[in-house]
């Protein structure tokens, strides 16, 4: 739903890293995208080439998605199990003091630039 | 196949904006400004909510009022001749929420120095608002009675993100298969601290109790 605004900060971040280390051109930005994070991979590809192709230093650069699966902890029985299968009741012992270890990202992980 | 560099830069999308959120809470701080982010979905009760409690707070403290929409300015205008209060209106320009420098921009429109309390009433959706940090100093959400009672359930992060939950419209509990008793049991699944407060905005019933939060939290944050 909110992919665009997304891609606007995605965006931003990417500029200022390009200018940072000198780069006039990104031929890939590199995300990692939580399960749980509430990012639809294929909204976030497409909000990404209507505004990327808008930037020079972005035109026709590729977003790749490294999804991460959502891994929830157990406080009670202190077993580890998949969010979304078992959201926040634990299948080990059925306790709800339970809380997200990782799954949440809408992390830039790396960008990619043509060699010299 | 073209040789590429890789320049590493593992940072969340999120950052920069928690540091805009916190530099402006920090600003409020010093200010004595109490700024509180309403969200909701849209036709929850949020601009009645909030003249009701307008009028019960006006001549208590300092109030200002800013109405984040994607277009329009019809709540800002509601505000204003309702309840006399400054009121001003965001456009977000299309983004589904408000993030903390919008935030900031608004707040320029505003004379802080002669306000205590600014209520933002952010753009209508469940989903976003919660995953952006606008830099207020409390998070209230709107949960209406014909919305359902599962909601907590299904938008986890927005009740998890929330000082204080208003339940409204309970004047057509009658109508509804809404359980107020499951309701904050799946509120203090996602969120044990939230506080939850049933409200009729049509009737004014339990509004004054949200207002008294308000006065309490805004004399906390300024002593």
């Amino acid at each position: 739903m909110h992919e665009l605004g997304i891609v606007f900060y995605i965006i931003r971040d990417v500029k200022k890293a390009a200018e940072e280390n000198g780069v006039e051109k990104v031929s890939a930005v590199v995300m990692n995208i939580g399960e749980v994070s509430t990012v639809i991979p294929d909204y976030l590809g497409d909000c990404w080439r209507w505004a990327a192709d808008k930037e020079p230093l972005l035109k026709g650069c590729q977003l790749k998605i490294l999804p991460v699966p959502a891994v929830s902890y157990c406080g009670d029985c202190g077993k580890e199990f998949g969010t979304v299968a078992h959201g926040k009741t634990c299948p080990h012992c059925g306790s709800v003091n339970t809380w997200l270890l990782r799954g949440n990202e809408v992390e830039i992980k790396e960008i990619e630039v043509p060699a010299d | 196949m073209d040789e590429v560099k890789v320049i590493e830069i593992k940072k969340s999308v999120f950052a920069d904006n928690q540091q805009d959120a916190d530099a402006l809470r920090k600003e409020l701080k010093t200010k004595g400004v109490f700024l509180l982010n309403l969200m909701s979905s849209p036709g929850s009760g949020k601009t009645t909510t909030l003249i009701r409690t307008l009028n019960l707070l006006k001549d208590k403290v300092r109030v200002a009022v800013m109405e984040a929409d994607i277009d329009s300015d019809v709540d800002a205008v509601k505000i204003r001749r309702a309840t006399g209060i400054p009121s001003i209106q965001l456009h977000t320009g299309g983004m589904c929420h408000l993030d903390a420098e919008m935030t900031r921009q608004g707040l320029d429109n505003l004379s802080l120095e002669e306000t205590d309390l600014v209520i933002l009433e952010n753009v209508g959706n469940l989903v976003c608002p919660a995953e952006f940090d606008t830099g207020a100093v409390a998070n209230a959400m709107i949960l209406s009675v014909p919305e359902g009672d599962d909601k907590p359930l299904k938008y986890p992060l927005m009740f998890s993100v929330c000082d204080l939950v208003l339940i409204n419209k309970t004047d057509v509990l009658p109508y509804f298969d809404f359980n107020p008793d499951k309701c904050r049991e799946y509120i203090r699944m996602r969120n044990p601290k939230a506080r939850v407060i049933p409200i009729c905005a049509r009737t004014g019933e339990g509004v004054e109790a949200f207002a008294d939060w308000l006065l309490e939290q805004i004399h906390l944050w300024k002593h």
